[in-house]
C-alpha cells in the first residue's frame, strides 16, 4: 500500500509532467488558465515577440474585471469610460483574445464578472484541477479541491505558450476548524480570525488545507471566501476537499462534465481527500464556536480584532504606530460606533449571491445613514441577474445604496470607483493596504453583514445588534 | 536577460515590515500595457504629495539614495498581489536587489524572472543593515553571499535553478520549450 497522501499531494503528483530534482523545479501541467486585462498584455506581447501561439486555447478563458467600470452607463457605452488608460487596456484584451483565439467574456457578455467568480459559476473550476491566473486571489478556486494559485505576468506567458509552469513543491499546512460558527459569524470572520492567528506571512511557502466541521458546514460561497484570502496569510493556495456540497454546486453548470462524464468525474473526485494518517508540514487548530464578527483596524489583514475589541497598544513599535497614524486611530480605541463614510459590498471575496442575500437581509426596510455612500457590486453579471430575480436590487436601492454592474470596483480602485482620502470604508474586500481603495483611503475589512449594518447606522456596527 | 554575477552598491533602507505590492506600485498605475516607465510610480503614495511634488522627507527623494541599487526592507517584503509591475517598477527605478528577512512567494518568483535579486538573510545581519543605511555592500551570486562593511560574510539562499538562470542569463521559457515532447506525452496520457 502506498503512503497516505494529503489532498495537495494527490493533485500535485497527478500534474507533474517532469518531477522536480535537486537542480530543477517540477514541470507542472496547468488544466485551466484564467486571464484578465491587467496582468496579461505584456504576456501576449511576449508571445508575439517570440512568434508563439497559445498552446491550449481550450484550457484558457479570459474575462475583464479589474479596470472595467461598474457604472451602467459606461458599460453600455453611453458615456466614455472615465479612466482612459483603462479603456485602452480593455481594448487590448479584446485584440489579444481575437488574435490568439482565446475565449473572452467581454464587456457585453452575459457571463462576464470577476475572474474568481465566473470560473466557478461556469463550472470551469473543478476538483483536482490545477488552475492559475495572473492574480493572487486565484486561491479562491481551491474551495473546490483544485490546486489554484496566482502567478506573475512572465508565468502567464509561460502557461500561454506551454500550458506548464516551473514550480518547486510547496510545504503543507493543515488548518482545522472544528465547532460551529455562531449566528452572525460568517466565513469572512472565520478567515480574518485565521489570518489574525497565523499572521500575514504565516503561510509563506505553504499550501493550506482547511478542514474540520466548521469548514464542512460552509456553503460553496463561504468556502470560496475562506480560500480567497489564503494569500492574505502569505499562502499561495488554500484547498478544501470536495464533498456533496461541491458536487451539488457544480452539477449542470455549463462547463462542468455532463451526462455519464459527470458520474465518472464525481467518482474520481470522491478520492480527492487527504488519507487518514497523511502528514502535513504544520498543523493549526481553531475552535469555530469561539469566533465573533471580526474587523481590521490597520493596514494589513493581520491587524484584525473581534468587532467589540479595542485597538491593541503597541506604542513602542514605530511600524505599528505608522499604520495607526495612516488609519487615524489610536491604541486602545474602540471601533464600534466610529463614524464611516463608505460601505463597500463586493469583490471576489464577498460578492456572491449568498453574500448579497446576507447584506439585503440586514438592509431590508431600512435606510443607509445620511452621509454614507453604500455601494453594492455583484461579482458577476449572472449574480446580478439572480439577485434581481430575488428582488435584492430593490432592497438595496430603496435603502439608498447603489446597485452596480459587476467588476472589481472599489476593491482595487483602478476603474473609477474609489474611496476618498481620509474616509473610512467598511469593505467586504480582502485588502486594507494603504491606498488600496484610493490614495489615503482607510479600509476596515469585515463581512457583508457588518458592512451592511454599518451602512445603516452610519458607524461601525456589530451586525448581531441589527439582524 | 543579462547574466548577473555580483552587485556592489550602497543600500537604501525602508525599515517598515510587510511592505505590500500596493505600496511598491499602486493599482492606479496598472492600466499600462507595457513594462516601461514604471519606476517613476514606485512607492508613489509615499514619494509624492497629492499635488505631485516630492515629499522631501521620504528616503527615495533624498540625494543619499541616488544611484543605490540595493533596497533593504523590513520583514516580509512584497506581500499582496501578483502584479509583476512591482519588480518592473523597482528595476526601472534602479534597484537590482531587495534584502529582507522574508519575501513573499509571488513577488520573489516575479523578481527572479526579471533579474531583481530577492535576498532573504538572517535577523541579526538584517538588523545591522537596517541600522546602517547607506552601507556599501557586495552581493556575490556565485557564492550566494553578501559582504558587509563590518567584515561579515552573510549567506543567502536562492533556489538553485533560478540562480543558475540568473548567473547564465538563461530564460526559463526556453527551458520549458525544451520539454515540449514530455508535455505532449503527458497530454496524450492524462490531460
Ligand atoms: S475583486 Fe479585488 S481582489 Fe478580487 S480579483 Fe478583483 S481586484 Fe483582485
Amino acid at each position: 500500500m502506498s503512503a497516505p497522501k494529503t489532498l495537495f499531494e494527490k493533485v500535485w503528483e497527478r500534474h507533474e509532467v517532469v518531477p522536480e530534482t535537486a537542480d530543477t523545479p517540477a514541470v507542472l501541467y496547468i488544466d485551466l488558465h484564467l486571464v484578465h486585462e491587467v496582468t496579461s498584455p505584456q504576456a501576449f506581447s511576449l508571445l508575439r515577440e517570440k512568434g508563439l501561439k497559445v498552446r491550449r486555447t481550450d484550457r484558457t478563458l479570459a474575462t475583464m474585471d479589474h479596470s472595467t467600470p461598474t457604472d451602467p452607463a459606461e458599460i453600455a457605452g453611453r458615456v466614455p469610460i472615465k479612466v482612459k488608460s483603462a479603456a485602452q487596456q480593455i481594448q487590448q484584451l479584446e485584440t489579444n483574445c481575437s488574435e490568439f483565439d482565446v475565449e473572452l467574456l467581454n464587456l457585453n457578455s452575459a457571463q462576464r464578472g470577476i475572474v474568481h467568480v465566473v470560473g466557478p459559476e461556469l463550472g470551469a473550476t473543478q476538483p483536482g484541477k490545477t488552475i492559475v491566473c495572473g492574480d493572487s486571489h486565484t486561491a479562491t478556486h481551491g474551495a473546490f479541491g483544485a490546486l489554484a494559485f496566482g502567478i506573475g505576468t512572465t508565468e502567464v506567458g509561460h502557461v500561454l505558450a506551454t500550458q506548464c509552469l516551473l514550480q518547486r513543491r510547496p510545504r503543507t499546512l493543515a488548518i482545522t476548524v472544528d465547532g460551529k460558527l455562531a449566528e452572525g459569524v460568517t466565513a469572512k470572520d472565520l478567515i480574518l480570525a485565521i489570518i489574525g492567528k497565523i499572521g500575514v506571512a504565516g503561510g509563506t511557502g505553504q499550501v493550506i488545507e482547511y478542514r474540520g466541521t466548521a469548514i464542512e458546514s460552509l456553503c460553496m460561497d463561504g468556502r470560496m471566501t475562506v480560500c480567497n484570502m489564503s494569500i492574505e496569510a502569505g499562502a499561495r493556495a488554500g484547498m478544501i476537499a470536495p464533498d456533496e456540497t461541491t458536487f451539488a454546486y457544480l452539477k449542470g453548470r455549463p462547463k462542468a462534465p455532463q451526462g455519464s462524464d459527470w458520474d465518472k468525474a464525481v467518482a474520481e473526485w470522491r478520492n480527492l481527500r487527504s488519507d487518514p494518517g497523511a502528514r502535513y508540514d504544520r498543523e493549526v487548530q481553531i475552535n469555530g464556536s469561539d469566533l465573533e464578527p471580526m474587523i481590521t483596524y490597520g493596514t494589513h489583514p493581520g491587524m484584525v480584532m473581534p468587532i467589540g475589541g479595542r485597538v491593541p497598544d503597541q506604542s513602542n513599535d514605530p511600524v505599528f504606530m505608522k499604520s495607526l497614524a495612516y488609519m487615524g486611530l489610536n491604541p486602545n480605541e474602540q471601533l464600534l460606533g466610529k463614524p464611516i463614510q463608505v460601505a463597500f459590498i463586493g469583490s471576489c471575496t464577498n460578492a456572491r449571491l449568498s453574500d448579497l442575500e446576507l447584506a439585503a437581509k440586514v438592509m431590508k426596510g431600512k435606510r443607509v445613514a445620511p452621509g454614507v455612500r453604500a455601494l453594492v457590486v455583484p461579482g458577476s453579471q449572472q449574480i446580478k441577474r439572480e439577485a434581481e430575480q430575488l428582488g435584492l436590487d430593490k432592497i438595496f436601492l430603496e435603502a439608498g445604496a447603489e446597485w452596480r454592474e459587476s467588476g472589481c470596483s472599489m476593491c482595487i480602485g483602478m476603474n473609477g470607483d474609489t474611496v476618498a482620502s481620509g474616509q473610512y470604508a467598511v469593505s467586504t474586500s480582502n485588502r486594507n493596504f494603504e491606498g488600496r481603495q484610493g490614495a489615503g483611503a482607510r479600509t476596515l475589512l469585515a463581512s457583508p453583514a457588518t458592512a451592511a449594518a454599518s451602512a445603516i447606522r452610519g458607524c461601525v456596527t456589530d451586525p448581531r445588534t441589527i439582524i | 536577460m543579462e547574466p548577473i554575477h555580483s552587485i556592489f552598491s550602497r543600500t537604501v533602507v525602508l525599515p517598515y515590515s510587510d511592505i505590500d505590492t500596493d505600496q511598491i506600485i499602486p493599482a492606479r498605475f496598472l492600466t499600462t500595457t507595457t513594462k516601461a516607465g514604471l519606476g517613476q510610480h514606485a512607492f508613489s503614495n509615499w514619494r509624492y504629495n497629492t499635488d505631485g511634488s516630492n515629499k522631501s522627507d521620504f528616503i527615495l527623494n533624498q540625494s543619499s539614495a541616488q544611484g543605490c541599487q540595493i533596497l533593504v526592507a523590513g520583514n516580509n517584503f512584497g506581500c499582496g498581489s501578483s502584479r509583476e509591475h512591482a519588480p518592473w517598477a523597482l528595476l526601472d527605478f534602479g534597484f537590482r536587489a531587495v534584502i529582507s528577512t522574508e519575501i513573499a512567494d509571488i513577488f520573489r518568483s516575479n523578481s527572479l524572472k526579471n533579474g531583481l535579486l530577492p535576498l532573504v538573510i538572517d535577523k541579526e545581519n538584517h538588523a545591522w543593515l537596517i541600522a546602517n543605511p547607506g552601507a556599501q555592500v557586495e552581493i556575490n551570486l556565485e557564492t550566494s553571499s553578501l559582504s558587509l562593511p563590518n567584515g561579515k560574510q552573510v549567506k543567502f539562499n536562492i533556489e538553485g535553478f533560478a540562480r543558475y538562470c540568473l548567473l547564465n542569463g538563461v530564460d526559463e521559457l526556453g527551458f520549458l520549450m525544451n520539454q515540449l515532447d514530455q508535455i505532449k506525452q503527458y497530454e496524450q496520457e492524462r490531460a
